[in-house]
Order: structure tokens, then C-alpha cells, then sequence
């Protein structure tokens, strides 16, 4: 697809690092006029780096930037987006509480002579852009009253149609649903028609291949390949993203990787057909006594809201959940808790208690195990204290602040809860992610004690190594759905990500 | 392990005592001030310093100090209670309703036996705490705007009671308690230390108390753990609003009558006394010895202008002043100790 014509952006050997660590290494990457360019790559490759540094996010960093052949140098995304680069973030940013025209016009609304807002002709003009993207809305309804999905589009189509040369779209299809993402790609490329230049990122190697002419691939802060869509396949990307020849130090799980036999101990956790307004639909699984079940699939899936649902923090709309083969409507997290279900959610911050000590932290899920109304500080110290030796949390003091410890150190406080009355059921959600490899050994090796001592447990990850590492039996959630069981099979990154 | 606990510790007391003293900051200004305070006075007027004054003092801080116990916890919650004078107001009025009063007390009450009608206002300042509770926890009201509606609902429950009458007569008990004395001592003193005693004890020993602070100090967090928050906030604005009717009865004795608007100022003594104390307004950090010296700083102050003579109208400005600077050092202080964790 790439005519012989000079790019519209161009960037030459660009290096970016944070704090010693390179992201990005001696990057080329150009961009045509009327070309979608997809973008692939595993968390942390270095895609999103780049695309920062495109939109004025990051301005710091070596090597060339070009716009229409002329060197730039942006200071501030303000900069960007005088120049007609705009980005969509992944996380959504609209104002919830403003109505659909103002989001459309949000910084830039209509005025007449006197300064006043026009709301008739704001509401028009973003009718009639909206309708181009097959939206029909009301503009005067309020934005947080539409589905997520509906969101995500009027923020997509804020930016398409805000003028922007160059728009640079980062996973906008992960909250959406099939024919909302049909309608996006239309749109797309009604806008390369058009002449605009349009990034795609996703981790839907599919939806890449579908809609873009070009494909690039990064690599731990490399590109590693760019070739026309029409020439490659989903398995070569997932290989070029992954890498064979362990670039890696860690473990890699490209080879294949036995599951043991599927166990039939005693199942602690039914759950049926669990659903959750656009999070979640039909989920049906088990998990048994002394096995761990690994959850995998990309960022908005709807593993968190799962997690939650299962700890009585989020209430499903429609299916049900059993413990040890009675239902239970969990009305609080104390419920779920007294019910033998125990959750250390992804947050760290969400779950710990930085300016109490870390004997608190540790006693305060099993307080009433401990005391009926008197504290007892001596026994609280005591169980902390072996925790802690137990789990070679550094530094060995139960009395010091947990905001003094390391990330790591503060990861294993977050499990040190939930040990020593154990539940019947333990979800995990990341329990690796950002942990150095010895901490995250350390973590490996408490779940596979746990799971021997007869524990259920759930990991959900969205890194397969998270979940090849802990994993007995694998289930892959897409797009708030079960897609996947992998048991008593050979499975590897690449199967997991081409299930995904 | 015990040795290596002990070198850490001593190695973390060497990095010097600044650090410790930034972190403790929220503990150490009030007291300062305190201090401070006392000086100035003492220096100030020969009257202020003696025992005969420190009674009076102890004695005008009784019922902010018992209301305060109860407010101690919705803010150690990171919650706000704003119904905490009007419900002392209604409770105070409520135990005068239930008792025969004098025959040109031209009020149409329902006289009780003593024990009865006590019973039955702290029952009515429970509810009225329950209400605020439900409004919290179940509907999710925001707690200063549902408290702020129950300011209203109590005023108005008082203003139905007495009509623009003002009652005397209070069941013995409550008129000793509130305006007697035992070998000297102000019974309302014996019964706010009491209170004061009785909430720290809870707040440091007790089950309950650790969940106030953890739920104040990261609510998420303890909802993670599985502690039930809706049930311990609710549980908070019950305490609070029992503590003001307790303060309400005591207070209707101690000044000897019972009518509309009596409780107005103590809404905000009694929020100066437990933030001037130095308890975080973000919850989770303070406690009962905080809100003592709060009260004692208010006690001396008040008292203090009064011995000093200073314009009265001043006076009020002054207060405002001292509540701001009180104000500005806990956002300060949490500011300090959030770096200090860091």
C-alpha cells in the first residue's frame, strides 16, 4: 500500500530511557498521508513510549523528529496538537457528567459575539458529525448516561473529527463490541480516504490485520519488523512479537508447557453463567481444592470485574456463585470474607494500609479471629512476626510503617494477610506484575505452598508468563467472555495469545 | 530475629530526630499551643492562674468535650457530623417533654417517670443517629449533607416540642448529673472524663477501634480486607449522635433550662475542639487525647479573653483566627507525615 511519496512523520533512531532503563532503542518509524499503520507488541515493547513521544507527552529523548520533512522538536502535547497530531489514551477520558455535544466540543465549544455558548448549533454540528460515525445519540443526553462502549466512540470520534492529520488510536477497541468496532474501522477509513495518517495499537492481532495497510512490531524497545498486512499472518506477528532465542533472561514459555492432569478434588468455587452489563457475559467455570486456575486475557476483558465479583465488592447482574456447593449473594466484602473467599486485588495501594505498621496490615483481615472485643497487640506481633519470617519480608520489622518497604516487600504484606487463617478460595489478580525476578520467584513459590496445603486458587493476569508460571488449568476471557479452556494440554505464549 | 528487629529499630532512631518530630507534628503544635496559650493568660491577668479558674475551665468545656467524644470517631472515620448540636438540642428538650413541669410552664408534655423518660431520649437521639447512619451507609448520602438535613429534622422535632416555651424541670438524676457536684467536683466534669476515658479506651483497646482508624486511613483497603465499612461507619454516626444527646441532657441541667437554639455554638466548639486537637481531617490519624488537648485549647482561650477583657466582638474574630491556623497546620502536618512515609 505505501506509495514512493515522503512521509508525513518521520522519526530516525530514536533512543528514550527512564531512569537508566532504555524503553525505546535507536526506533525508525514513518508515517504516510492515507495510510493506517498498526502497531503491535507485547506490555512494556515500547509502542506507547513511542506514541507519546509522537503526541508531545514525552519530549525528552535522542535522535530525529520530522513533520513533512521539517525537524521538530515538541515541547508539550499542546504542541502536537497545533501541528494536527491528536491521540486517543486507552484509559477513558471524557466528562461523564457533561452532555454528548459538550463532550464533542469539549475546549472549543461555539460562541456568539457576546461569549455565550451556542447550544443549538453546538448540538447540531455534533448530531451531524456523530451521524457521519453512525452514532445516533441525542447530543443533549448526558455522556455518563450511554453505555462504555458508546463512550469510547464519542471519544474517538471527538478526535477523528477534530481536525487532526495524524491520530494516533491506543487499544480503542478493547470496550467495544463487534459491530461498534465495525463501525470504527468504517470510519477509519472513510478518514484515510480523506487523507488523514492513523495509528492503530491493540493487542487483537485480528482487528490490526483487518483494518491497517501497514504493520509494525516492537520488541523490548526495538522494531523488530514492519511489513505490508497483506503479507503476513497472525502466528508470524505473534512470533516476531515474542521472539524465539530467549532475548529474554527469564523464563520465556515460547516451548510448549504441560498441563498436569486435570484434578477431581473437591470443587470449592462454582460459578454460573455470571454476567455484568458490558463486562461480562455467560462466565462459567470451577475451581477446585489444591489447584491453581489461571485466568489470561488482554486489559479489559473483564478479569477485574470478575475478581471483584467473586470477592463482594461488585454485584453481577444476572448468575450465580457457589462455595463449596452453596449459593451465596455476597452483600459485602466482610460476606465474601466470612464465606472463606479472600482477594489481593492489583493495587497494592488498594489493599494496604501505608502509614499503619505492618503487623496491622497483616492482622487486619483476621482480627476477629483473634480477639472478640480486646485487641491483643502481643498475639497480632506474634502471628505477624512469623508471617514475615515465613515470607522473608525485608526488613524483618513488624513495627515499621509499610510505606517504608519496597514494592515487592509490599506485595508479599498484601498475601501475608490472608495466611494464617486460610481461606477456601484465593484470587489473585497480577500478583507478579512489577516484581524484580526474585520477588517474583518468591511469589511463585507461596502460591505452589498454598495449593499444596488444598487452597483453591484463582490468578488472573493479563501477562501469559503470569499465568504459565502458577497456572495448572487455564481459561482465556475475551472481550468479557470465556473463549478458552486449556487442561491437560501443551500450551505456550503463542497458544495463549492466539486464543485471545 | 528479635536482635536483628532491635538493630533495625536502633538504626531507625538514629536518622535523627527531626524526621520523628515532623511525623509526630499533629501530636506536638496543639500542645504547643496549649502551653503557649496558658503562658499568655497567666502572664496576662493574676485571675487566670488558679485552681478555682481551672475548675471554671473544666467546667465550660464538659459538654463540648462530651459531644466531642462521639464527633472523635466520624472524623478518626474521615466523616463529618453536623447534626451533632441540633441533636443535643432535641434530646436535652425531649428528657424536659417526658417530666412534669412547673404549672406556668405552659408546655403540653407527657410526664414520665425519671428513668422512663431518660430511656426514651436516648432512644430518640439513637434514631436520630440511625437515620444518619442509613442515610451514609444505604442510600449513600454524603455524611455533611445528610447531616446537615438532620440539623434541620432535629430543629425542627425541638420547635414542635417546646413551641417557643422554655421548660425547667429535668428528671433528678440528669439535674444532679448536670449541675451537681460531689466533694467539689462538678459531676458534669466526673461524667465528661468518663467519656473522654471510656472512647479512648475503645478507640486504643478494642476491636472496633482498630477498624475506626483502618477505615479512616484507607477505606479501600478495608474494604479489601473484608471489614464491613458500611456497618462501622453507620455505626460511628450512632455513637456521635448519642454522645451529643447525652451532652444535650446534661447540658439542659447545667444551664437550667430547656429551649430552642440553647446547643447553636457547640456544633462549632465542638469540630474546633477535635481539629484544633490536631485529629486529621482525612481520617485515620488523632484520637481522644488529641481532642483533650483540643478542648483545653478552646477552654483556655474562651476563658482566657473573658479574664483578659478583651471587646467581645474581638473575641470572636480571635477564635476564628486561632481555628484557621489550627486548621492549616493538620492539612500541613498530613502533608509532613505523607512525605515521611514516603
Amino acid at each position: 500500500m505505501p506509495e514512493v511519496r515522503s512521509p508525513i512523520l518521520e522519526l530516525q533512531g530514536i533512543t528514550k530511557s527512564f531512569g537508566g532503563v532504555e524503553a525505546l532503542r535507536g526506533v525508525d518509524f514513518a508515517l504516510h498521508a492515507g495510510e493506517i499503520h498498526g502497531l503491535v507488541g507485547e506490555n512494556g515493547a515500547g509502542k506507547s513510549t513511542l506514541m507519546k513521544i509522537i503526541a508531545g507527552v514525552h519530549t525528552e529523548f535522542s535522535g530525529r523528529f520530522l513533520i513533512d520533512g521539517k525537524e521538530t522538536h515538541f515541547r508539550s502535547a499542546r504542541d502536537a496538537h497545533a501541528a494536527g497530531i491528536a491521540m486517543v489514551h486507552q484509559e477513558l477520558s471524557v466528562a461523564p457528567d457533561l452532555t454528548v455535544a459538550e463532550n464533542v466540543f469539549l475546549g472549543n465549544q461555539p460562541t456568539n459575539a457576546l461569549g455565550l455558548v451556542q447550544w443549538r448549533r453546538m448540538a447540531r454540528e455534533a448530531g451531524e458529525q456523530l451521524a457521519r460515525f453512525g452514532i445516533d445519540v441525542d447530543p443533549m443526553t448526558r455522556l455518563g448516561d450511554l453505555p462504555i462502549g458508546l463512550q469510547q466512540l464519542i471519544e474517538i470520534a471527538r478526535v477523528l473529527f477534530s481536525g487532526a492529520r495524524i491520530v494516533i488510536l491506543d487499544e480503542p477497541t478493547s470496550a467495544l463490541s463487534p459491530p461498534e468496532v465495525e463501525r470504527l474501522f468504517a470510519t477509519l477509513r472513510r478518514l484515510r480516504e480523506e487523507g488523514a495518517a492513523i495509528v492503530f495499537i491493540s493487542h487483537f492481532i485480528e482487528d490490526i490485520l483487518l483494518v491497517s495497510d501497514t504493520v509494525t512490531v516492537f520488541r523490548n524497545g526495538r522494531k523488530v519488523a514492519e511489513t505490508a498486512s497483506a503479507a503476513t499472518s497472525k502466528g508470524a506477528l505473534i512470533e516476531a512479537m515474542i521472539g524465539r532465542g530467549g532475548e529474554a533472561l527469564e523464563h520465556s514459555y515460547t516451548d510448549d508447557l504441560m498441563l498436569p492432569q486435570s484434578s477431581d478434588s473437591a470443587v470449592i468455587l462454582k460459578v454460573d453463567q455470571l454476567s455484568l452489563s458490558r463486562s461480562l457475559k455467560d462466565v462459567s467455570f470451577e475451581a477446585r481444592a489444591g489447584e491453581v486456575l489461571g485466568i489470561y486475557g488482554f486489559m479489559g476483558c473483564g478479569q477485574q470485574e470478575l475478581s471483584r465479583i467473586l470477592f463482594g465488592k461488585l454485584k453481577p447482574d444476572g448468575g450465580t456463585l457457589a462455595v463449596e456447593g452453596e449459593p451465596k449473594t455476597f452483600a459485602s466484602t466482610a460476606a465474601a470474607r466470612r464465606a472463606g473467599v479472600a482477594l489481593v486485588p492489583e493495587s497494592r495501594r488498594d489493599m494496604l494500609f501505608h502509614q499503619e505498621p505492618v503487623y496491622k496490615n497483616v492482622s487486619i483481615s483476621i482480627l476477629d479471629r483473634i480477639s472478640s472485643l480486646l485487641l491483643k497487640p502481643t498475639q497480632e506481633r506474634d502471628i505477624a512476626r512469623r508471617q514475615v519470617e515465613q515470607l522473608q519480608i525485608r526488613p524483618p520489622v513488624v513495627g515499621l510503617d509499610l510505606g517504608m518497604l519496597s514494592g515487592g516487600n509490599q506485595q508479599k504484606v498484601a498475601l501475608a494477610k490472608w495466611l494464617t487463617y486460610p481461606p477456601k478460595l484465593l484470587v489473585l489478580c497480577e500478583p507478579t506484575r512489577g516484581m524484580d525476578v526474585g520477588a517474583k520467584n518468591d511469589v511463585i513459590n507461596i502460591v505452589r505452598d498454598l495449593r499444596a496445603r488444598g487452597l483453591a486458587i484463582i490468578v488472573l493476569s493479563t501477562e501469559p508468563e503470569t499465568v504459565l508460571s502458577l497456572a495448572d488449568r487455564i481459561l482465556v476471557l475475551k472481550r468479557g467472555a470465556l473463549v478458552r479452556e486449556f487442561k491437560n494440554e501443551p500450551v505456550s505464549k503463542d497458544r495463549l495469545l492466539e486464543a485471545a | 530475629m528479635a536482635s536483628s528487629e532491635t538493630a533495625f529499630a536502633e538504626a531507625h532512631r538514629a536518622r535523627g530526630l527531626a524526621p520523628f518530630l515532623r511525623s509526630q507534628m499533629r501530636n506536638i503544635a496543639p500542645f504547643l499551643t496549649l502551653i503557649f496559650l496558658s503562658a499568655f493568660f497567666a502572664f496576662a491577668s493574676p485571675s487566670f492562674a488558679t485552681l478555682d479558674n481551672l475548675g471554671n475551665i473544666l467546667t465550660q468545656v464538659s459538654v463540648t468535650g462530651i459531644i466531642a467524644v462521639g464527633l472523635t470517631f466520624v472524623i478518626l472515620c474521615a466523616e463529618i457530623d453536623l447534626s451533632i448540636a441540633s441533636i443535643a438540642n432535641v434530646t436535652g428538650i425531649a428528657v424536659a417533654y417526658f417530666t412534669l413541669q412547673e404549672s406556668y410552664v405552659n408546655i403540653a408534655n407527657v410526664p414520665l417517670p425519671g428513668a422512663v423518660a431518660i430511656v426514651l431520649s436516648i432512644l430518640l437521639c439513637a434514631l436520630l443517629g440511625l437515620v444518619n447512619a442509613l442515610g451514609l451507609t444505604v442510600i449513600g448520602i454524603p455524611s455533611f449533607i445528610m447531616t446537615l438535613a438532620m440539623m434541620q429534622i432535629a430543629a425542627g422535632i425541638s420547635a414542635l416540642l417546646v413551641r417557643g416555651q422554655i421548660a425547667y424541670k429535668v428528671p433528678g438524676l440528669i439535674t444532679t448529673l448536670g449541675s451537681g457536684s460531689v466533694s467539689g467536683i462538678p459531676w458534669i466534669v466526673i461524667v465528661a472524663a468518663i467519656m473522654l476515658l471510656g472512647g479512648h479506651l475503645v478507640l486504643t483497646y478494642t476491636r472496633f477501634g482498630r477498624y475506626v482508624y483502618m477505615v479512616g486511613g484507607n477505606r479501600e483497603a478495608a474494604e479489601y480486607s473484608g471489614l464491613n465499612v458500611k456497618l462501622i461507619l453507620g455505626a460511628v454516626m450512632v455513637i456521635s449522635a448519642v454522645c451529643s444527646g447525652i451532652g444535650g441532657m446534661l447540658g439542659v441541667a447545667h444551664f437550667g433550662s430547656a429551649q430552642q437554639n440553647e446547643f447553636d455554638t457547640y456544633l462549632l466548639d465542638s469540630i474546633a475542639a477535635v481539629v484544633v486537637g490536631g485529629t486529621s481531617l482525612f481520617g485515620g490519624r488523632g484520637g481522644i487525647g488529641n481532642t483533650i488537648v483540643g478542648l483545653f485549647v478552646l477552654g483556655v482561650l474562651n476563658n482566657g479573653l473573658d479574664h483578659v477583657n478583651i471587646d467581645s466582638f474581638l473575641k470572636i474574630l480571635i477564635r476564628g483566627l486561632i481555628l484557621l491556623a489550627a486548621l492549616i497546620i493538620n492539612v500541613y502536618a498530613q502533608r509532613l507525615r505523607e512525605k515521611a512515609a514516603e
